[in-house]
């Protein structure tokens, strides 16, 4: 995630959009709050004038005070200060909505924009660091977002009022006092530059930290079994050393800024004092008199806190700010790329028996929906003919993995595809689907170069059991209705039965109710791959890929397994991968791939009177009887 | 019993630090004091009594105690950073080490997600909240009691109006936060949720995609992320009135000493210039208090997260040496005795029942049986992964809770069904099994394996990087490199669990064959499913529902058991006629 960096006053732009977009209102309520509230404060602060000139001093002079006057304007003050506390409380209870919602909102558009992205993004980046992205960066907008932005626009107001009244006090002043805030300017820009690299830097780190922890926790067993705790504890120590050093130095540079803006204050408040007192008593301007010099300087004390009090929201912006590039960061990483322009529709046969009409009703009948240059449709019936023409494919420019393949699979055929590890055999799955694009033309699907297929109906026209087995947390039952989300319990049980998973269900403690957590962490392996196949088998899918589904299920099983998705497949096309020759030897046409080519091809007889490297891995099998 | 484990109990080597802090906040506090006192003087008598010499005077040290101030400030700006990322720094390492020695229920109930969320989120508040408390909360409680004191020494009536709204502050603080505590414990089990489910998403995103689930995925993760809304909005609204009620306490104050400073100036026991000067002391209150409000958000999201760190902390691993742990094993005989399991500690779910097993050291075990039949759970409880729920397992005639586990885990080598690989090079890999092997070492070992020759064909051999996970070299290759992996700790006992699977049958008979010849001694345990990977084996076992159904040879197996039978012939049908 060590992109270019997201410009910073984009990174703002891009924040305040996010405020803009379904909370200006609000936001415009928030500002009156705030003003309203300061005003409160501000008069809070000239009561105390008006008190001693108006009331107590012509009180003192009476012979006989009446204190009812004193009464009503305390009462009057009671009530503004009361408004100005009823207006902070709206403001922040507001704020929070604001800030809360901001941040659900980028979270939900942060996924939102993972689930487009290419799954080569996903092969090249540790998870856990952008796990990180979605708690600790975004985490990072919200103290800045609730507390900051209403304190900056507060202290901003006291800040500018208090500058409009030096202004009307005296102009050479107010150009010495100029000077100064340029100077807290340049230091605060300086300690921003430095800090924000450090805060872009901590965030990153974090990111590192939950990688790691995310890659040791997955591999824990393996950490046990060799007794590796005190070298992962020192991978980990590396890793959290490395962010404790960025942690210290942002929050060191952001830490100093404010005892820095005060003592500049304090400093500016000399200046002052002095260039008006050589101003005054030397008789340079006449317009200075001691007068102008005592209200002066009480107004840049006053100008001071409000400095002092935006200096404290330093570290959170500026975290922030480093949290939200890297939010910007994924959102910016481009989506999968599809001008597919092919979908896939319900239709059913006219009453001639013949033409295909669109229809909005379910029916076991799809057919592609292709559009024509003159804007018509033409519908072509989906039934799951795939063709390779002369396919190269490399994931990496220079190392092809897939070398001039090409292979026709029609309906109702089962294609295997055999050959040692890393022959590209998983490849091959990847360019059907579309996980990884080739060049135009190359693949064909009924007919139809693939990639005019819109990639979400061309995957939905594919049922997939791929190599590593991944469940979701929930129920079994939920596990396997991810297939087909309209998948009634019946249907979700019949695939289970077809899958010969629907028998150690059943013994599960709550059958199909269980909870599964963690993977499945307390299925077996095996188990895991037959629910795999029986989510595959409720989608009922024209085209099926099993990747080495059955790799981890005992030849028994898998022979039960078989047979069932024979039976459902019947009529439909079927790609198999497996190392296993049991598993591909009832194929239609076995392909034997070595080094990304097709070597030999044909069907298990076929391959076995050829006696190449087929023969020999079959007979592998009994070399030591 | 264990020391129970605190936040502080982490500072360690940052005590100086966290100590020097408030040390140097003192300082600085003083010069907050006494600048004013100066600029004061020079308003008095240099502006007003017009002298140019009192200017220059005062001005100077102004500015000199601005310097100082300034340097006290950097200072304590610089010890706050050290202590707080210090501090969550070694309160990460100490979790990570007590996760270390989590059994892996310990890690189920804490879900990865749940781990991650406590060693990142929590720890950034609790450093947060940290870096407010050695600073501010020093800081500011200080700067109460002297504006205080002197609120005091100019009219001890009047100051004791703060007295009374004091209770009242408290009060209100302690409503926040009982109301508000509970819904922040809430907030953060949901970030570990959320951090499930992301996490889900990232490893399964293959799934996903196949099927086409993206509005089903976003649906699920907008739920948590409404939760999280809802919740961490209900807690944040509680904290809003935080900072209004600071507010009118304050006010409260102002106006109180207006009205009775009104009656003693007007009764002549004070004067207006006094009243001046407790009006500042009161901004100066309410500076204080607002700032103080602030640390008490921040503290009140922090202890929601401390209680989920010391959780954490003092987690105790269920699986705990005995009190004088055996350091050596005999050899690698392995004896089960009565031995049931069950994940849930549930004798109503066993899925171990009454396992009895005897096997001598350098015997080779095959382990066949259907899917589910408790194969691998039958194995995991040699190197101690898990305990047995009833009954004992014996290795080398010990007792396993009995011994070291690092001992015992070191003489036993498992190579798992799912397969690791770290990022790193090759030799990096192989370096798990034995760190201080040679190369000649990694090379023998790689050949035993028969991973060498694919090594040997990269450009960059036995250096090759490997991707996070293994992604870059095939499930064959990883499944050679993992057994080379586990051979380097020349183990007395060996566990394959299917770990030759994605290895050709030609292969695979090659790695056995070494075993046969080049570890003669070692007890090897191999689960298969191709009988062909057992068949030579000494003893072989038939699972089926938890149990050991039968046990023999595979000639004597192949006339009794009629499940080894089936299997066989399900296997070695179709290799001269067809079915």
């Amino acid at each position: 995630m060590n992109k270019a960096p997201v410009n910073r006053k984009h990174v703002v732009g891009r924040l305040l959009s996010y405020v803009g977009r379904g909370y200006l209102a609000l936001f415009v309520v928030v500002i009156l709050c705030i003003l309203v509230s300061a005003v409160a404060s501000v008069s809070g602060s000239l009561f105390l004038g008006t008190l001693i000139d108006n009331y107590i001093v012509p009180l003192a002079a009476m012979a006989n005070p009446d204190f009812s006057g004193l009464l009503r304007v305390i009462l009057m003050m009671a009530c503004l200060y009361l408004v100005g506390a009823l207006c902070a409380f709206a403001y922040n209870r507001i704020m929070v909505t604001i800030s809360q919602g901001v941040q659900k909102r980028i979270r939900d558009d942060l996924f939102g924009h993972m689930q487009t992205l290419p799954i080569k993004y996903f092969d090249t980046h540790a998870h856990g660091d952008v796990m990180s992205v979605y708690s600790n960066d975004v985490d990072t907008l919200r103290q800045m977002l609730s507390q900051s932005i209403p304190q900056v626009i507060n202290s901003a107001m006291m800040i500018l009022v208090t500058f409009v009244s030096m202004l009307a006090t005296n102009l050479l002043l107010t150009g010495v006092v100029i000077l100064c805030i340029i100077v807290m300017l340049l230091v605060t820009k300086f300690l921003a530059g430095r800090s924000g690299r450090y805060f872009v830097q901590q965030q990153v780190k974090l990111g590192d930290l939950n990688g790691y922890i995310e890659e040791m926790i997955n591999g824990q067993k393996v950490v046990k079994v060799f007794c590796h705790e005190e070298e992962a504890q020192e991978g980990f120590d590396k890793v959290n050393d490395a962010l404790c050093e960025s942690a210290d130095k942002a929050n060191k540079y952001a830490n100093i800024l404010m005892p820095i803006l005060i003592n500049i204050g304090n400093v500016q408040y000399v200046i002052v004092a002095m260039a008006g007192g050589a101003l005054a008593l030397g008789g340079i301007d006449a317009g200075i008199t001691l007068g102008t010099i005592a209200t002066f300087l009480q107004l840049s004390k006053s100008f001071s806190n409000p400095i002092s009090q935006i200096s404290q929201q330093f570290n959170s912006v500026v975290m922030a700010l480093a949290g939200a590039q890297r939010i910007f960061n994924l959102m910016d990483e481009p989506s999968e790329e599809d001008h597919g322009t092919v979908t896939l529709v319900n239709v059913s046969y006219d009453k001639d028996g013949q033409t295909l009409v669109e229809t909005r009703e379910h029916t076991n009948l799809w057919a592609w929906k292709v559009p024509q240059a003159d804007g018509s449709f033409q519908y072509v019936k989906l039934a799951g003919d795939v063709r390779f023409d002369h396919v190269d494919f490399a994931y990496e420019e220079g190392k092809t993995i897939l070398h001039d393949i090409s292979l026709f699979a029609k309906p109702g055929q089962k294609l295997a595809f055999v050959g040692a590890t890393g022959a590209g055999k998983t490849t091959i799955t990847n360019l059907i689907n579309r996980f990884y694009d080739i060049a135009d033309g190359k693949i064909h699907y009924d007919g139809i170069s693939i990639n005019d297929i819109k990639k979400p109906d061309l995957r939905r026209s594919l049922g997939i059991v791929l190599q590593d087995t991944n469940l979701f947390t929930g129920t079994v039952r939920e596990n396997i209705r991810y297939g087909n989300l309209d998948a009634t319990d019946e249907e979700v049980e019949a695939a289970a039965v077809l899958a010969n998973a629907d028998d150690f269900i059943r013994r599960l403690p709550q059958g199909y109710d269980t909870m599964l957590t963690g993977n499945g962490a307390n299925l077996s392996q095996g188990q895991r791959q037959l629910i795999a196949i029986a989510r595959a088998a409720v989608a009922d899918p024209p085209v099926m890929i099993l990747d080495e589904a059955t790799s981890s299920i005992d030849t028994r099983t898998e022979a039960i397994v078989q047979r069932g998705m024979d039976a459902l497949m019947s009529g439909r096309t079927v790609f198999v991968i497996a190392h296993r020759l049991s598993t591909v030897r009832n194929s239609d046409a076995i392909m034997v791939l070595d080094h990304g080519r097709i070597v030999e091809r044909g069907d298990h007889e076929d391959l076995i009177q050829q006696h190449g490297i087929y023969y020999q891995l079959y007979t592998g099998a009994f070399e030591l009887e | 019993m264990k020391k129970k484990r605190s936040i502080a109990g982490c500072i360690k080597e940052f005590w100086p630090a966290t100590i020097l802090t408030p040390v140097f906040v003192i300082g600085e506090v003083v010069f907050d004091v006494l600048i004013p006192t100066m600029t004061g003087k020079l308003l008095d008598e240099g502006v007003e009594a017009g002298s140019m010499h009192h200017i220059a005077l005062y001005g100077l040290t102004v500015v000199a105690m601005a310097l100082v101030a300034l340097l006290l400030g950097a200072l304590s700006g610089r010890f706050t950073a050290k202590a707080s990322t210090g501090l969550s720094r070694n309160l990460r390492r100490e979790m990570y080490a007590n996760v270390q020695k989590f059994s892996f229920s310990n890690i189920d109930k804490y879900s990865t997600g749940g781990i991650i969320t406590r060693l990142t989120t929590d720890v950034t508040n609790v450093q947060m909240a940290f870096m407010m408390i050695i600073r501010i909360a020093v800081r500011c409680p200080i700067m109460l009691i002297c504006a205080w004191v002197m609120t005091f020494t100019i009219n001890p009536q009047l100051a004791l109006v703060f007295l009374v709204v004091i209770p009242v502050l408290a009060l209100g603080l302690l409503f926040i936060m009982t109301r508000a505590h509970p819904i922040f414990e809430r907030v953060f089990k949901k970030y570990d949720w959320m951090n499930n489910v992301v996490q889900e998403n990232l490893l399964g995103i293959r799934v996903v995609k196949s099927f086409v689930r993206e509005e089903h995925e976003k649906e699920k993760f907008g739920k948590v992320s409404k939760e999280i809304y809802l919740d961490f909005s209900k807690a944040e609204k509680i904290l809003a009135f935080n900072s209004p009620l600071m507010q009118l306490c304050v006010a409260a104050c102002i106006l109180t000493v207006s009205w009775l400073g009104a009656h003693l100036i007007v009764d002549g026991s004070m004067t207006t210039g006094q009243l001046t000067s407790m009006f500042s002391y009161i901004m100066m209150i309410l500076m204080n208090l607002m700032m103080l409000s602030m640390v008490v958000v921040m503290i009140v999201i922090a202890r929601a997260s401390a209680e989920r760190i010391t959780e954490l902390l003092n987690e105790e691993s269920d699986l705990q040496n005995g009190p004088n742990p055996i350091e050596k094993v005999k050899d690698g005989s392995v004896v089960f005795e009565n031995v049931s399991f069950s994940y849930a500690k549930d004798p109503s779910k066993e899925c171990l029942k009454d396992v009895n097993l005897t096997i001598k050291s350098g015997e080779t075990v095959g382990i066949l049986g259907g899917t589910g039949t408790s194969k691998t759970t039958l194995v995991q409880l040699i190197p101690r992964l898990y305990d047995a729920t009833e009954g004992r397992v014996l290795v080398g005639g010990v007792d396993v809770r009995d011994y070291d586990m690092e001992a015992l885990r070191e003489q036993v080598a498992m190579v798992l069904q799912k397969n690791v690989l770290f990022s790193g090079t090759i030799k990096d890999n192989l370096r798990w099994g034995n760190k201080e092997a040679t190369d000649e070492e990694m090379v023998r070992v790689c050949r035993l394996a028969q991973a060498d020759p694919f090594i040997q064909e990269f450009p960059d051999k036995y250096d090759t990087y490997i991707e996070q996970g293994g992604s870059n070299v095939s499930g064959g290759q990883k499944q050679r490199l993992c057994i080379a992996r586990a051979l380097l700790k020349k183990p007395k006992i060996l566990i394959l669990d299917d770990s030759t699977s994605a290895v050709d049958t030609k292969t695979d008979a090659l790695i056995r064959k070494a075993f046969r010849e080049e570890i003669p001694e070692t007890t090897k345990f191999i689960i298969a499913q191709r009988i062909s990977s057992i068949e030579d084996a000494d003893k072989i076992l038939v699972m089926d529902g938890g149990r050991i159904a039968a046990m023999g040879t595979h000639a004597e197996l192949l006339q009794t058991c009629d499940i080894y039978r089936e299997i066989y012939e399900s296997q070695t049908k179709g290799g001269s006629d067809d079915e």
